[in-house]
């Protein structure tokens, strides 16, 4: 038992490894048109979606309302952001093998700050492609915003929109639990 | 004077025949002409909106040379596939990726008359992957694939004339195969028509299937007197490897048919073991015969189809290969040839007949062991009809063409001068019920009934007379499809509707073994089209001499390039047109003013090619046909045709991007 938090924290580090296997987040807009839903998924490193030509279809129904076009190539995150995401990996196994307890937290807290910092940037380009209109769209609607919601429902126009965590968010979000609980359990079974 | 004679009194006879179904009628056979619905018949062919019919049935288009489907129980047409005959609304047979399918040895034929829908099987059930018909006024046969229900292969049969007999399946798509209903001169030549009996010959076909990609090749003939084979039905369980053919003129005329082929008492079906063929073959007793065919098949990664004709056929010759056929003698001109689930029975429908004549596989073994012949015809023994008949179901009607199972000991044979369908029980041979038809029916279809796993819960008769069924449209009225509930006792009329062309026979099939492999696109990155876009970095404009190639692309909602000059008069203008989108339902077409040719309705991922050799200077639109999107209606661009002789340069554009 004296080694359980330990390995809480290796599994809480290597649960960031769901992200280069699965999608980590996803948007998916409903119309009568599209009854099983226009389903886009956000990798770590890519863009893409529950079939293939996901990425071009939203990009169509996109530029009707002159939303620029997603290109993932011009989105340096998913270039860089997979490398911080390898770093924390490395440096939650390298906290797991030192079993330190302060060290727990601050791993915990690290990749706190740096999911919060994700969804905000991820709400900065939502806000981008939602408000940055061309100005020779072909449907303009005076004050409206495309903006899809950060997470939950939103109705944009004919479509409901739908954004949650895909698979690898929950991963995620149980790696960071985990190094929480991590901490907490050696404090338990230090005593 | 005694041949005068006798004409004269078959003319009566077919006269008796047409006013006997009154007589009949009002002898308790079928019942009250309404045929009043009575209770919950409309729910019980209800399919609510959006929700998805039980089974797909694929009914042939007749004289409109095309395959029809249908959903079950609703009667609703989902879609016309073209198969034989030119569709502009499709493109095909106009574009130049569809043109060489409907190649053949006696050039473009733009038409033809397509009968018998046949599913792929596989161990004696359909399975889903692909349909064949046969086109019957130039002989061919034509292969849908069912992932796509696009014509994807078709092949000319050499060595007949009136390919009716045809393509009915083995019972793993070993073959298909196609009878001659004409007897014609072997090899064709300019021969006396009378000399029929000694220049013609009937000639049976089996075209191989590759069991993987489909592909069709005609394996080998077998080279018949020229009777007129009519239908057919390969065998199935313990008579699997033999393939049935009915005959009817075995009196070998060629003038006034409907009496001169009406007066053997009996004609033939013939027996033909084709696994005893494919001995023959590897042994290498056939003759190859110099032949001139046409086989097509469309690529679906190039999506462009090619012919290649070919130059000889293998011929089996009865005479020369003991055990290949046997005929067995069957009354009067059999239409249809039917064989039970099990595999045991064959019926023969002799339609001039008032009885129907069943026999038995097993006892035609048995006569054909015992060497029990009646004569030898053109080296086929002649089996003995006594020693092979199972049974016979006693004035079941007047008639009779065609007969399919339930797979509960039923059979369901359709009556067309009597215009009903009489169901009978297999082995006792009584007729236990019957069911008025409007009017005349031809075939029938169970879904699976002519396979070894029937789906026994409806019936669709196919008429070819409809009269006062529907609101007039003037002389030419619809033909129409009758759609029975036969889950219980009674045969029940559920609906009727009507259909396109003439609907001979049809194939039904679960709607569940056709849906999973249903595709939604043409991925683009397989798309291996000679002149395909794959995107509008790729559009351009080429001139080769007089010929100009247009690189085009398709997306939500404009062509790429849009703006094109430097044509002249004279030139051929080839628009190769790519729809770049990979969403599902989303195909685009292109039309441009004064195109002498068609549309063109390019699906997702597809290329597709439009000939336009423009007349006269001008500068002429071209459009999406197809409404695709809100901006459908500015989907359309301009084409500038200059003089022969002037000097326009090729130009072309997008936007304000100048792409050249």
């Amino acid at each position: 038992m004296r080694q359980l938090p330990r390995w809480t924290m290796l599994v809480a580090a290597l649960s960031l490894g769901a992200l280069f296997v699965w999608p980590m987040w996803k948007i998916v807009l409903y119309a009568p048109q599209y009854p099983t839903g226009v389903e886009m998924h956000i990798w770590i490193n890519k863009i893409g979606g529950n079939e293939p030509g996901v990425l071009q279809n939203i990009n169509i129904l996109n530029h009707y309302v002159g939303m620029k076009f997603i290109e993932p190539d011009s989105i340096p995150e998913l270039k860089y952001f997979q490398y911080i995401i390898m770093a924390m990996m490395a440096l939650g196994v390298w906290v797991a093998l030192l079993n330190r307890r302060p060290l727990f937290l601050g791993w915990a807290v690290l990749m706190t700050l740096l999911a919060i910092a994700g969804l905000y940037d991820f709400y900065l380009w939502e806000y981008d492609y939602g408000h940055n209109l061309s100005p020779d769209a072909p449907i303009k609607i005076p004050g409206a915003s495309f903006q899809p919601p950060l997470i939950g429902y939103k109705q944009i126009l004919n479509f409901d929109a739908v954004s949650l965590p895909h698979i690898a968010g929950y991963f995620a979000g149980a790696g960071i639990a985990l190094a929480y609980l991590a901490w907490w359990l050696h404090k338990k079974f230090s005593k | 004077m005694q041949n005068q004679f006798r004409i004269r009194w078959a003319i009566a006879a077919v006269i008796a025949m047409a006013i006997l179904p009154a007589f009949f009628s009002g002898c308790g056979g079928p019942a009250v002409k309404t045929g009043a619905l009575s209770g919950d018949e409309a729910s019980r062919v209800y399919v609510k909106p959006g929700e998805y019919d039980e089974f797909y049935a694929f009914i042939s288009g007749g004289f409109s040379g095309q395959l029809s489907v249908y959903g079950i129980p609703s009667g609703r047409l989902l879609k016309v596939i073209p198969v034989f005959s030119l569709d502009a609304e499709k493109g095909y047979g106009f574009n130049e990726e569809t043109k060489p399918l409907l190649n053949t040895s006696h050039g473009f034929i733009p038409w033809d008359d397509s009968h018998h829908p046949e599913l792929s099987q596989t161990d004696g059930e359909t399975d889903g992957r692909w349909c064949f018909i046969n086109g019957n006024n130039t002989p061919r046969i034509a292969r849908i694939d069912l992932s796509t229900f696009e014509t994807t292969e078709i092949i000319e049969i050499p060595n007949s004339g009136g390919n009716h007999s045809s393509p009915f399946t083995t019972e793993n798509t070993e073959y298909v195969v196609a009878g001659t209903r004409f007897g014609v001169p072997y090899p064709q030549k300019d021969v006396e028509i009378a000399s029929y009996a000694e220049n013609f010959k009937g000639m049976l076909s089996f075209i191989s299937v590759d069991k993987e990609s489909g592909r069709m090749d005609v394996a080998f003939q077998v080279l018949l007197p020229a009777f007129n084979y009519d239908l057919a039905h390969s065998g199935k369980g313990k008579s699997h490897g033999w393939t049935f053919f009915t005959s009817y003129n075995t009196e070998l005329k060629n003038t006034l048919l409907e009496v001169n082929a009406s007066q053997n008492d009996k004609d033939f079906v013939a027996a033909i073991n084709w696994k005893k063929a494919e001995e023959y073959i590897k042994q290498g007793k056939f003759k190859e015969i110099p032949a001139n065919y046409a086989h097509n098949v469309y690529d679906e990664a190039s999506h462009v189809a090619t012919t290649t004709m070919k130059k000889t056929v293998k011929v089996l010759i009865p005479e020369e290969c003991p055990g290949l056929v046997y005929f067995l003698p069957t009354p009067k001109s059999p239409h249809g040839v039917d064989v039970d689930p099990t595999g045991e029975y064959i019926v023969g429908s002799g339609k001039l007949s008032a009885d129907l004549t069943v026999h038995s596989f097993t006892k035609v073994l048995a006569a054909i062991e015992k060497k029990s012949f009646e004569t030898t015809i053109a080296g086929v023994p002649v089996l003995k009809y006594d020693e092979i008949t199972a049974g016979v179901v006693q004035k079941p009607g007047l008639g009779p063409l065609h007969t399919e199972f339930d797979g509960k000991g039923n059979a369901y044979t359709t009556f067309f001068i009597s215009s009903e369908v009489v169901k009978w029980k297999v082995g006792t041979w009584e007729v236990v019920d019957r069911a008025p038809c409007y009017y005349s029916v031809g075939h029938l279809m169970i879904p699976g009934g002519d396979s070894k796993k029937p789906d026994g819960k409806y019936l669709v008769a196919m008429n070819k007379i409809t009269k006062d069924r529907y609101l007039p449209t003037g002389p030419e009225l619809t033909q129409s499809a009758q759609l029975y509930d036969i889950s219980g006792d009674k045969m029940k009329l559920l609906l009727d509707f009507p259909t396109i062309g003439e609907p001979h026979y049809a194939q039904g099939i679960a709607a569940t073994k056709i849906v999973p492999r249903s595709k939604k696109i043409y991925p683009l990155e397989e798309n291996k089209h000679p002149y395909r876009a794959m995107g509008e970095k790729d559009a351009k404009v080429v001139r080769e001499g007089n010929v100009v190639r247009v690189y085009m692309t398709m997306i939500r909602s404009h062509f790429a390039p849009d703006n094109i000059q430097g044509i002249k008069v004279g030139d051929k203008v080839y628009f190769h047109v790519t729809n770049l989108e990979q969403d599902w339902d989303t195909p685009h077409g292109f039309s441009v003013l004064g195109a002498q040719n068609a549309e063109l309705l390019i699906m997702p991922g597809q290329t597709e090619t439009l000939l336009w050799e423009p007349k006269s200077v001008g500068v002429f639109p071209f459009y999406c046909t197809d409404f695709c999107s809100a901006l459908h209606q500015e989907m359309q661009g301009y084409i500038r045709v200059s003089a022969a002789g002037a000097n326009v340069p090729l130009k072309w554009s997008l936007g304000e991007d100048i792409v050249q």
